[in-house]
Formats: structure tokens, C-alpha cells, sequence
């Protein structure tokens, strides 16, 4: 049984997902709305990683229920980088990079879920089923609201 | 006949009715100085515009002014009824800070001007920034408070001559919810009820509705109801203690920012005592199984906790929606300006879908409007949305919108959204729109987050054009500053809320320069020299007639028809589009028999995510929704995203009050209604207050991470731990420091779906900075009504309006 091993994967990639959020609702401060909504979107990933973390004692790991420390500069830096430099074109490329990185983060997320989902059904386990049929479309929703994002902002951000 | 105080008695004498009989007449008039109506010299037909009713009035003119007002007594809408705006707000046509010249700014100050000079001055603008930057460089920013007529010509020239995809209105602000709510429900913008619902309705629910100040004469022809036999039970969702709240037999007063955990609640409720119908759903609909699965874990119990009002309360007003045999419901900015606001008010769609509640007398949602004519500014794409009603994600929609237009579909930029106001002041902020023309508003005073709205707008790099016929608060930063003619001063039609169109006649010429807005925008089209395809000019049309005629090409066939609408016929009486061949009356309710405007070719829009807000894809919506039904959509309840601290311990929210319309541009220049309400207040609990050492009429300063406001406290019964300020005051009239806009407070922040800006989720403090010299300057006949007695609002001689009961119409 490998099952553990893609367990373990989600709760890694869900613990990625979560800080990229992270550092998209802290650096985009200035964008309100990206930095918000992002804000919400990280509870969907702290419930995942808690939830991986419960299911993984039955498969025998020690996951951690609480998300991992944010990478890279501390956030109130992070925060007075965005204000300084909101007015100035950079960000929205800057937006549009970190944007695109949240998408494929998202998608990595989303195919460890496709991957649990049908591990689930092939071992006939109704809990993990139940599982990633709660939590996989909240990250859809996750992957898709980045892809709508970068469209909506991608138009001015290239084009001006 | 009888003569009552306009102001202190503003719902006037009751004229009470029954269940399905038409409402009585009675025709109120207000004539300047005591002239008599036989010294009128003419009668011009129109309806009110400093709210969203539409009440139906002619125009007296003596001499070549406006000299007083009379409702119109067989109009559908008012039945000759006006509330204290309609009767006085039109004196401010004749203020004497009219804006009757061109202004242009000329080495950092603004300097009178001529239209030759102005209007080349912009057009050099725009040309140079098409050149250089394109037509992204250009964003338009309206109103809720211009004609359908300039609304349509303002759409064609931003969308079509110049392509440019940042238009937006102030109608973001307070009815972008309405219509984001309608398509998430019904595939479609349009007001599904008809203010003759409350004719017939056993149960009217009000949700963040003050309509007793909001649109008072609505809020008349409920207590007339409430004073015949067999009146309906009224349920009330409000914070403040409206006089909604007073009359109604359930009111609930939860925490602002909760109002989607509420309505979990009470659909909870309705499915759990299966007051629902099953064959409706199972018809019409789509998506019920997820409502009812998410609001499973909504019980009053939860949610009691969450709004921080009583389970049993929650229980008894789910009772009396549950019961209702013929349900009204209405949702104004308690919902719309709040946290989830669509979300929010979504749900109460579902409540009436569920229920299987529409299209039948007494059955009907009303997604209110805050501003006279921002149904038009919708419908006309001049605020977000695409002319007609269309779908910028449906590619044959846009191709037909380019053959009306007789251009190639390539420059209607259809690639998105329309951009929404907030994200354009992000574009200007970052310096990619170099140019905003700005129409019939004040930002500078009704956008969230004032000092970062000043310091956008003055930009040494942003062209700021400010179209208005004062000079106003924003127009003072413009760098020209176009003077217009006003309403009773040009031609032009508008619609109100429940989908009634009205003419507005010209009684007056426009003072000195001043031009009616429509031939401001034409002039700049020619001069621009816009083409179509063909080399011919365009816009095509010349005049308001015949742009009327262009929209209704427009319209035809879409929910929003004007076909069958002529002027004449609308001299006459507003008439409710759709009004086309099969229905040459107009139509008083739409979705009869679970028709829905909603299949994949016809719907204005596929949806959204509720909580993120993301577009749902046009292929998502064709598997959801294959035969167009009315769309059930569930949220969950997500905590706000300010939440009241140790430092700012309050929630702040902002809003109206019944004498004062906007940033106070024509009601503080009408006497009686400036004299009603003349200074910025705050209302605070009796609680509070005395927790706070502040007593009624202290100067109290009010605060949030934002800024600092002065106010004068009244202290009402309010919820406890909630600060209301009325949004109406700015500096035009003030001295000194930026200290009395309640948007000074109130945080950047918008629905994720409607992009509505959220003014009732900001957390604030407040402290005592010294003793008043009496009452606080609020009004004490509104929710603004004090606990202690002190001098009641009136409007004394100068306020008389008389009353006329008669199905004879004249005053």
C-alpha cells in the first residue's frame, strides 16, 4: 500500500499551496481584493492539512496539524514592500507571475487529490473517499480562481 | 383635502386598502411662496430623482422656473403620492453655484473657461493617450442619476468608438449586488417583482431595507396596508431601530457582516419543516440538493451565536416567511454593502425559489436600487454591464452588439469583465489609466477610504474630467470641469426600481453654458470623429429622441425590451418594460410559470463562485444549466474580514438618511431638507453612550485604521456595539480639516462577485471631545429618533404640502 506516501505528499503540497497564498495576500496588500479572497482561501488549505493530518494516523504518520511557517522574508516586510511599491507599474507583472505560480501550485494539489480519490475507490476506503470528495473541489476552486484572476488583470497589466 | 408637514410628517395621511384592491389616490402638490396653481403657467411630466422609487410628478414652471412639484395620481408607481425629496429637492436647480461655465485648469488652478477650450482640451487628451497608450489608458466613471439616453450614448462611445473596457458607474456602490444577485439566480439582470406585489402580499420581509427612508413612498403604501383589513405580518433584518424595525412583527437586529449565516438559518428552517415546493423545484430549478446539504450545519442555534441574536427570534420570523401564502421580499444596502453581500442576497432569492414564490400577485423578490435611474445605467452598459442585457462571454451576443453598432466586433473589447471601479482607481493608482471622466458623481466624497481616493485623483499624471452642474468636492480636482444641465432642464427617460420607465420633461433652460449631459458626450464623439465601419459618424443618433430609438433597436428582444415604448405613451404614465409586440402594455411581473431568461444562448451571465468570485465558464454553465432554470446557489458563512478589536471596538457601518440624498449636492441646497438634517451625527446605544461617558449631542470623535471623524452623537437604540454615521456629508460646505465624510473610515474592500464597495463592516472607536450645545442635529422622525425627548423635526410654514384624496388628479 502507497496510499501513506500520497498522503504524506498532500499534506506537503496543501502546507506549499497555504504559504503561497500566504505570501500573495501579504505582497498584494494594495490589491484588495487578491488580498482578501486569498486570506479566505488559506482556511480551505489549513482545514485540508488538518484533516490529512487526522486520516494520516491510520496509515501510521505523524503529520502536522498545524500548516507549516511561511518561507522567505517576514510578512510585515513583505507587507510594507507592497505599500511602498503600490503605485508603481511593477506589481502588476509581479501580481501576474505570483498568480501564475499559485495556479500550478494548485494543480499539483489537485492531481495528489485525483491521485487519493481513486487510490480510495480501489481499496473500497469510504473515509478517505469522503475526504477528497469534501476537500478536493474546494481546491479546484482554489486552482480556478487564480486562473480567473490572472485573466481578468492580465489585459492592463501587459498591454499598458 | 388636507395640509400636512412635509417634513415632520413625512409618510403624510394614511389612505388605508385591502388585500388585492388598488391602492387609493392621494395627490400631494408643493408650490413655492403660496402661489396658487391657477398662477402655474405650465405642467412638465417627470419623476423624482434623489432615490430609486420613481415617483411620478409634474413640474410647475412660472415665468421660466421651476416654482413646485404635484404627484401624478394615476401613475402606477406613486399614485400621487411624494415623499419630502420630491417636494423640496428641486429648488437646488436654482442655487446659485449652478456651474454655468467651462472650467480648465491653467498652471495648478482651475480658471473659467469657454466649451471650444474645454472640450478641445480633452479631446487633445484622449488623442494623444490613444496614440501613445491605447484605449486602456481611458477609463469612464457615471452615475445613477442621468437618462437612459446618455447612459446608452456613454456606453457606445466607451465600449464601441473608443474600446475601452474601464466603464463603470457610481452604481457599483449601490446596486451592483441587485443585479449580480438577479444573475446568479436567474441567468439575467431584471427585476423579477412589481411594487404591486404589496398590494396582494400576506408576508413583506425587508433585509437591510430602510424603506421608510429609503424609498418612503413604497414604505406609504405599506402602511396603508398595515392600517386595512387583513395586513401582512412584516419581518425586519436591520441593526437600526428604522421604523421598518418599529412596525414589524419579527425584527431581528443581527451583527453586521453576518447576514449570510443568518439566512443559512432561516432556510434552514424552511427545509427542515418542509415549507417548500417540491414540484417547483423539481420543475424550475437547479442545485437544491447542495442548499440543502450546506445549510444542514446552519441551525438557529449556530447562527444565534454567530448574529449574536436569539434562536427563538430566528425561529419566529423563519415562521412567518415559512407561512406566507403571498411572500414580498425587498433587500437593500443592509445586504448589499455588507460582507458576502451577494452571497447574501442570493439567498434570499433562493427563499422565494424554494418556496416556488415569483411571478404570481403578491409573490416577488425586489433587488432594490439606491439611485433614481442606475436600472438604466445597468441595462444600457454603462456600469459594468453590456448594453441590452448581453453577456460579454457569449461571442454571438458581442456580434450582434458590433452589428447594432455597425463596428467590428474586434473593438468591443470583450475579454473580460468590464473593469469595476475599484480596480480602475488600482489602474490609476499604478499609473495605466491616464484618464478618467467622471460624470453625475463624487468619489471624492462616496468612494470608501477617502484619503487614498484624494490622493489617486490628484495625480500630476491622471486627466481628470468632472461632468456635474456643481462644483463639487471631486470636480475641484478635475482638470476640466464640464457644466450640465440637469433634470427639468433637458429630455430623457429613466426607470425606477421595479422596472417602470418614465419621461422626464424639459421645463427649464439650463443655466448660463450649462448643456444637457447627452450633447456633452455627442459633441465630444464628433469632435473625436468617431466612425463606424462605413466612415459614417458615431454614434449615429443627434438628439434624446432619437437615441431612444437606438436603445429600443437595442433592447429588442431582450429581457429589458422597449419596443413597444414611445415618448407619447410615456407623457402619459410610466409604463414596466418588457413592453414589445407580445406584451404592448408592459409587464408587471417577470419568470410567470417558471420561465426564466437563463438558458445557456439567452443569459446575461454564467455565474460566479459565490465565495471567490471566480466567472463561472460558459461550457460549466451548459452542463449546470442546459434548459435555463432558475439557479439555487448555497454559501457558507465566512467572518468578516475587519472584525471589531480591543483598539477599534466597534463595527461602523454608514448609510442614509430620509431628508439627504448623496454628498448632499441638491438636498443640502433645499432648505427645508438641509434644515432637517443639516450636520454630521453619530448614532450610538444607550449602552455605549454611557459606557463612553457621552451624552446625547456630544462632539465625539470617531475613529478607524483608516482616519478620524467629528460627529455629534445621538444616542439611539441602535444594537450595542454599533456605530452608525450618515455618508451624506462633505466638505463643500465645511471649513478646515477632512474630519466629517464618513468615508474618512470606511475600509477598501469589495464583494468578490458584485464588486461592491463594503460600507458596513469597518471596525472603529469612539471618544467624547466635549459637551454639545443641545440635541445632536439629527432627525428625530427616522431611525435617527432619540431615546431621550428633545425637540421633534418639523418643517414649519415653509413645508406645507397639501393633500388631495380623489381619484380626479388634479391638485
Amino acid at each position: 500500500m502507497k496510499l501513506g506516501m500520497v498522503i504524506g505528499e498532500l499534506h506537503r503540497c496543501e502546507n506549499k499551496l497555504a504559504s503561497h497564498l500566504a505570501v500573495l495576500a501579504d505582497r498584494h496588500r494594495t490589491d484588495h481584493e487578491i488580498h482578501h479572497v486569498a486570506r479566505d482561501l488559506i482556511t480551505w488549505s489549513h482545514q485540508h492539512i488538518r484533516q490529512l493530518s487526522d486520516t494520516g494516523h491510520r496509515f501510521g504518520l505523524n503529520l502536522a496539524q498545524e500548516p507549516g511557517r511561511d518561507p522567505g522574508l517576514p510578512r510585515a516586510v513583505r507587507e510594507k514592500l507592497s505599500h511602498w511599491f503600490g503605485c508603481r507599474p511593477e506589481p502588476g507583472l509581479l501580481l501576474l507571475a505570483d498568480l501564475r505560480h499559485l495556479h500550478l501550485v494548485a494543480a499539483e494539489v489537485s492531481l495528489n487529490w485525483e491521485l487519493l480519490g481513486q487510490a480510495a475507490q480501489a481499496t473500497k476506503d469510504t473515509e478517505l473517499l469522503d475526504l477528497t470528495t469534501r476537500c478536493h473541489p474546494e481546491t479546484l476552486r482554489q486552482m480556478r480562481w487564480a486562473n480567473a484572476m490572472l485573466k481578468v488583470t492580465a489585459p492592463q497589466a501587459l498591454t499598458s | 383635502m388636507a395640509v400636512r408637514d412635509g417634513i415632520g410628517e413625512p409618510w403624510g395621511t394614511r389612505t388605508p386598502y385591502e388585500p388585492g384592491e388598488q391602492w387609493p389616490v392621494r395627490v400631494d402638490g408643493f408650490l413655492d411662496g403660496g402661489l396658487d396653481v391657477s398662477e402655474v403657467d405650465t405642467w412638465v411630466p417627470s419623476a423624482s430623482v434623489l432615490h430609486s422609487n420613481g415617483d411620478a410628478l409634474d413640474i410647475a414652471v412660472k415665468d421660466g422656473r421651476i416654482v413646485g412639484v404635484r404627484g401624478r395620481a394615476h401613475d402606477r408607481v406613486n399614485r400621487g403620492r411624494m415623499d419630502p425629496k420630491d417636494l423640496f429637492g428641486w429648488q437646488a436647480s436654482h442655487a446659485r453655484d449652478r456651474l454655468t461655465r467651462p472650467w480648465v485648469r491653467d498652471g495648478g488652478r482651475l480658471v473659467e473657461s469657454d466649451w471650444d477650450t474645454a472640450m478641445d482640451t480633452v479631446v487633445a487628451r484622449s488623442t494623444q493617450l490613444l496614440n501613445e497608450r491605447g484605449p486602456g489608458a481611458i477609463g469612464f466613471y457615471t452615475s445613477g442619476q442621468l437618462f437612459l439616453e446618455e447612459y446608452y450614448t456613454l456606453a457606445a462611445i466607451a465600449h464601441g468608438a473608443i474600446g475601452t473596457n474601464h466603464v463603470d458607474g457610481n452604481t457599483r456602490l449601490c446596486t451592483a449586488t441587485a443585479a449580480a444577485a438577479l444573475k446568479e439566480s436567474f441567468g439575467c439582470d431584471g427585476q423579477p417583482g412589481s411594487y404591486t406585489d404589496i398590494d396582494h402580499a400576506d408576508v413583506i420581509v425587508l433585509y437591510g431595507h430602510n424603506m421608510a427612508e429609503t424609498q418612503a413612498v413604497l414604505w406609504e403604501r405599506v402602511l396603508d396596508r398595515m392600517a386595512g383589513a387583513n395586513p401582512p405580518a412584516l419581518v425586519c433584518v436591520d441593526p437600526r431601530p428604522t421604523r421598518v424595525a418599529e412596525a414589524a412583527t419579527v425584527h431581528l437586529a443581527p451583527l453586521p457582516g453576518t447576514n449570510v449565516a443568518l439566512m443559512n438559518a432561516i432556510l434552514h428552517e424552511i427545509i427542515v419543516h418542509g415549507w417548500i415546493d417540491k414540484d417547483y423545484v423539481r420543475a424550475h430549478t437547479v442545485g437544491y440538493d447542495e442548499l440543502e446539504h450546506l445549510v444542514r450545519d446552519y441551525s438557529p442555534e449556530r447562527v444565534s451565536k454567530i448574529c449574536r441574536v436569539p434562536a427563538e427570534r430566528i425561529r419566529a420570523a423563519a415562521e412567518v416567511i415559512g407561512g406566507a401564502q403571498r411572500l414580498v421580499s425587498t433587500v437593500l444596502q443592509g445586504y448589499y454593502q455588507s460582507h458576502q453581500a451577494t452571497a447574501a442576497a442570493v439567498q434570499v432569492n433562493n427563499v422565494h425559489v424554494i418556496r416556488g414564490m415569483l411571478g404570481r400577485p403578491g409573490c416577488g423578490v425586489l433587488q432594490m436600487n439606491g439611485q433614481p435611474t442606475a436600472q438604466n445605467t445597468r441595462e444600457c452598459g454603462a456600469d459594468g454591464d453590456l448594453p441590452g442585457f448581453r453577456n460579454w462571454a457569449n461571442d454571438s451576443h458581442m456580434e450582434e452588439l458590433a452589428r447594432l453598432w455597425n463596428l467590428e466586433v474586434s473593438r468591443i473589447p470583450h475579454y473580460g469583465p468590464p473593469t469595476h471601479i475599484m480596480q480602475m482607481l488600482r489602474y490609476i493608482e499604478q499609473g495605466s489609466i491616464r484618464m478618467l471622466w467622471v460624470s453625475a458623481t463624487n468619489p471624492a466624497v462616496s468612494l470608501p477610504e477617502l484619503a487614498r481616493i484624494r490622493s489617486l485623483l490628484s495625480q500630476e499624471r491622471l486627466f481628470l474630467v468632472v461632468q456635474d452642474i456643481f462644483m463639487t468636492e471631486t470636480a475641484e480636482l478635475a482638470d476640466v470641469v464640464l457644466p450640465a444641465a440637469g433634470w427639468a432642464e433637458k429630455v430623457g427617460t429613466f426607470t425606477n426600481a421595479d422596472r417602470t420607465v418614465h419621461y422626464s420633461g424639459k421645463a427649464v433652460d439650463p443655466p448660463g453654458q450649462a448643456k444637457p449631459d447627452l450633447d456633452i458626450l455627442l459633441d465630444y464623439a464628433r469632435r473625436m470623429e468617431f466612425r463606424d465601419k462605413d466612415g459614417a459618424p458615431f454614434p449615429s443618433w443627434t438628439d434624446a429622441e432619437s437615441a431612444f430609438s437606438a436603445w429600443q433597436e437595442c433592447s429588442a428582444g431582450r429581457p429589458c425590451d422597449y419596443t413597444g415604448l414611445s415618448y407619447a405613451m410615456l407623457r402619459e404614465r410610466g409604463i414596466q418594460w418588457p413592453c414589445g409586440q407580445d406584451s404592448p402594455q408592459g409587464t408587471e411581473r417577470l419568470y410567470e410559470h417558471g420561465r426564466f431568461f437563463a438558458s445557456p444562448d439567452d443569459c446575461e451571465d454564467y455565474g460566479h463562485d459565490l465565495i471567490t468570485g471566480t466567472p463561472v465558464e460558459p461550457t460549466e454553465y451548459r452542463a449546470l444549466n442546459p434548459d435555463g432554470k432558475a439557479i439555487i446557489k448555497a454559501a457558507e458563512y465566512l467572518p468578516a474580514h475587519e472584525t471589531p478589536s480591543a483598539e477599534h471596538p466597534f463595527v461602523l457601518i454608514t448609510g442614509r438618511t430620509l431628508y439627504q440624498f448623496h454628498t448632499r449636492t441638491k438636498t443640502g441646497r433645499s432648505p427645508q431638507l438641509n434644515e432637517a438634517a443639516r450636520e454630521v451625527w453619530v448614532e450610538i446605544s444607550s449602552e455605549d453612550a454611557q459606557a463612553h461617558g457621552i451624552g446625547e449631542g456630544d462632539l465625539v470623535e470617531v475613529r478607524s485604521p483608516r482616519g478620524r471623524v467629528r460627529a455629534w452623537a445621538r444616542i439611539t437604540r441602535i444594537r450595542e456595539g454599533v456605530l452608525f454615521l450618515p455618508f451624506h456629508y462633505g466638505y463643500w460646505d465645511a471649513d478646515g480639516e477632512h474630519d466629517r465624510a464618513a468615508n474618512e473610515l470606511t475600509i477598501t474592500m469589495w464583494d468578490p462577485v458584485s464588486k461592491q464597495p463594503l460600507f458596513k463592516t469597518a471596525a472603529a472607536a469612539v471618544t467624547r471631545v466635549a459637551s454639545g450645545q443641545g440635541p445632536a442635529p439629527a432627525p428625530t422622525t427616522t431611525a435617527s429618533r432619540p431615546v431621550d425627548p428633545v425637540p421633534e423635526t418639523t418643517g414649519g410654514e415653509s413645508a406645507l404640502v397639501c393633500e388631495v384624496f380623489t381619484d380626479g388628479g388634479a391638485a
